[in-house]
């Protein structure tokens, strides 16, 4: 028994050392990014290791909203295209992922096979095609183009349905016998218990949009309708040796996504598991 | 009465239906399925951009080209290897995360977090970061130095910038499928793992007996999706190269390269040839995936 309790604790060590380690080369990339964005440039050159800035600055925080008078810009069109996005994606998922679950209509089944093929499409096989779309639809360089193709996903619109198939059905009787139509059921009785769902779908919506890189560079070339993902990629161009600049930049990109990660987080786990993918 | 009033409802549902899909119809439509005929329609035409957009029928011309076209066979060749080699690790790496994060450990939530970080960047900061610890002034040669060891140039290197954003694909895609497999993990009943202990099945049995089999599902989506992901690379590559896929072609994939055709060449018929020719194979490898899965199923 002593010999089995020993062996228990030795691969309990081996399992927290394979943790740390691998904390380690998630973490380390990101403390020397961060230490790096609060240098002075003369300290970055300097080829030291310090992951503590032995002159610690904000001045690259300053510096790049004043080099770059678009970041700002850059930063709101980012935060507007993400939260229009995000809101379209969980209303507009979640309205087709119910209809497909419980209104009966013709077509339904239909409905449902194509929105499983179109999983399938490859994301390549759109990209000219949507660029001469946009043009014929007189959307290039505006927030239309950068906005729209992301206002539904196909892969959250089966994975609602798969949630409102569990759903229980008594909770819609009792709307209906209420008199709600439709609409009100879903709006105030469906939704409302949809929250771990949307919680997994608010964070990958978000990400999605907030991190796009293709279809800004496909639609826009005028600088002041550049997203941050664009802005960043112009921004290491003009300032390649900058690396403080470039990495107090990237990490006011990162900033946003990782607070919606965190606020979310705790829905996030429950928000895999409904999805049915086990 | 009865029949016309349940005429009715069904009128109403049908257009409730309809209402409530609407909106996901129209973007799904317009910009993924729309699409696909377009660009078939495109493969086979010459586009002329200036001015009004005309097309040109141009029969096999723009399929007949690439088997002359040195660039495209490179991208594919790296497009290849990226998928082989960055799928399995990808994919082995979660699973073995996900197993560890499994076992009741104190502070697995917040080692589940940290390792979540890099999935929430985007990969244009990702790619960033890696780039400034590669660099030749930068960390990884420093750290060499400090071990006695001497630094290289290993942007610069086509053998091996590849690999370098392999790995940091790898990186940054396992911990998203770790949550996938931990989600699938977690479902399986512990007194599953009882009842083979009590035969005397080892760890690694019930590894293969129990956990495998059960988490099948989590496999195959996690398989399916590093294909269809692997097979898009482009981010990673464009920012790398700055949208050249240098150093000598060695980051250059076949989305780079349709990109490149279409809106560096304005070449946007041959460049729709190239994601067709893509997209057939992507259909093919997903479909022979699952009749791999359902056949195993079956044995």
């Amino acid at each position: 028994m002593p010999g089995s309790m020993q062996r228990f604790a030795w691969s309990r060590a081996i399992l927290y050392a394979l943790l740390v380690l691998y904390a380690a080369v998630t973490l380390v990339p990101f403390l020397w990014a961060l230490s790096s964005s609060f240098k002075p440039l003369e300290e970055i050159v300097s080829g030291k290791i310090n992951f503590i800035p032995h002159q610690f600055t904000l001045q690259n925080y300053y510096d790049i909203f004043v080099k770059e008078p678009l970041f700002l810009r850059w930063l709101w069109n980012s935060s507007l295209i993400a939260v229009v996005c995000t809101a379209a994606n969980i209303l507009f998922n979640s309205m087709a992922g119910y209809a497909l679950a419980r209104i009966e209509f013709p077509g339904n089944r239909l409905m449902f096979f194509l929105i499983l093929a179109v999983q399938m499409i490859p994301g390549q096989l759109t990209i000219v095609p949507a660029y001469l779309i946009m043009k014929n639809l007189e959307l290039l360089n505006t927030y239309g183009a950068l906005m729209l193709p992301m206002m539904a996903n196909a892969v959250f619109v089966f994975l609602m349905r798969q949630f409102f198939l569990q759903f229980p059905r008594e909770l819609e009787e009792a709307g209906e016998m209420d008199g709600m139509t439709r609409f009100g059921i879903f709006f105030r009785v469906a939704l409302p218990l949809a929250l771990p769902a949307l919680a997994a779908q608010t964070i990958f919506s978000f990400m999605a949009a907030w991190n796009e890189f293709l279809k800004p560079l496909m639609f826009v070339s005028d600088k002041s309708m550049f997203t941050l993902t664009l802005g960043l990629n112009t921004f290491k161009g003009q300032y390649i040796s900058f690396w403080n600049y470039i990495m107090a930049a990237s990490m006011v990109f990162t900033l946003p996504a990782l607070a919606i990660y965190a606020f979310f987080n705790r829905f996030f786990i429950k928000g895999i598991t409904f999805t049915g993918i086990k | 009465m009865m029949r016309q009033r349940s005429w009715k409802r069904r009128l109403r549902s049908t257009l409730t239906g309809y209402l409530f899909l609407l909106p996901t119809l129209l973007v799904l439509g317009t910009f993924l399925f729309l699409p696909v005929f377009y660009s078939t329609y495109l493969s086979f035409h010459k586009v002329n951009l200036l001015g009004e957009v005309s097309y040109k029928f141009v029969r096999w011309a723009n399929f007949e080209r690439m088997s002359g076209d040195e660039r495209a066979w490179i991208a594919l060749k790296n497009t290849f290897s990226f998928v082989v080699f960055v799928v399995p690790i990808q994919t082995a790496l979660a699973l073995l995360l996900a197993s560890i994060l499994n076992a009741k450990l104190r502070l697995r939530n917040l080692f589940r977090i940290v390792f979540f970080l890099p999935t929430v960047t985007s990969s244009a900061v990702l790619t960033l970061i890696f780039i400034w610890i590669y660099n030749a002034n930068g960390l990884l040669n420093r750290l060499l130095e400090t071990v006695g060891l001497k630094g290289y140039n290993w942007l610069g290197d086509p053998g091996v910038a590849l690999k370098g954003i392999m790995l940091m694909n790898i990186w940054s895609t396992a911990p998203f499928f770790m949550v996938v497999f931990l989600a699938a993990l977690q479902d399986i009943p512990e007194s599953l793992y009882e009842s083979a202990r009590l035969d005397g099945a080892g760890r690694w049995k019930q590894f293969t007996a129990i956990t495998l089999p059960l988490i099948k599902p989590a496999t195959f989506f996690t398989v399916v999706m590093g294909i269809i992901g692997t097979f898009q690379l482009f981010d990673q590559s464009y920012i790398f190269s700055a949208g050249s896929g240098g150093p000598n072609n060695s980051t250059l994939t076949v989305a780079l390269l349709i990109y490149q055709y279409a809106f560096k060449n304005m070449d946007m018929g041959y460049a729709s040839a190239l994601a067709v020719i893509l997209a057939a194979v992507i259909l093919f490898m997903t479909l022979l995936q699952r009749q791999l899965f359902r056949e195993e199923k079956l044995g």
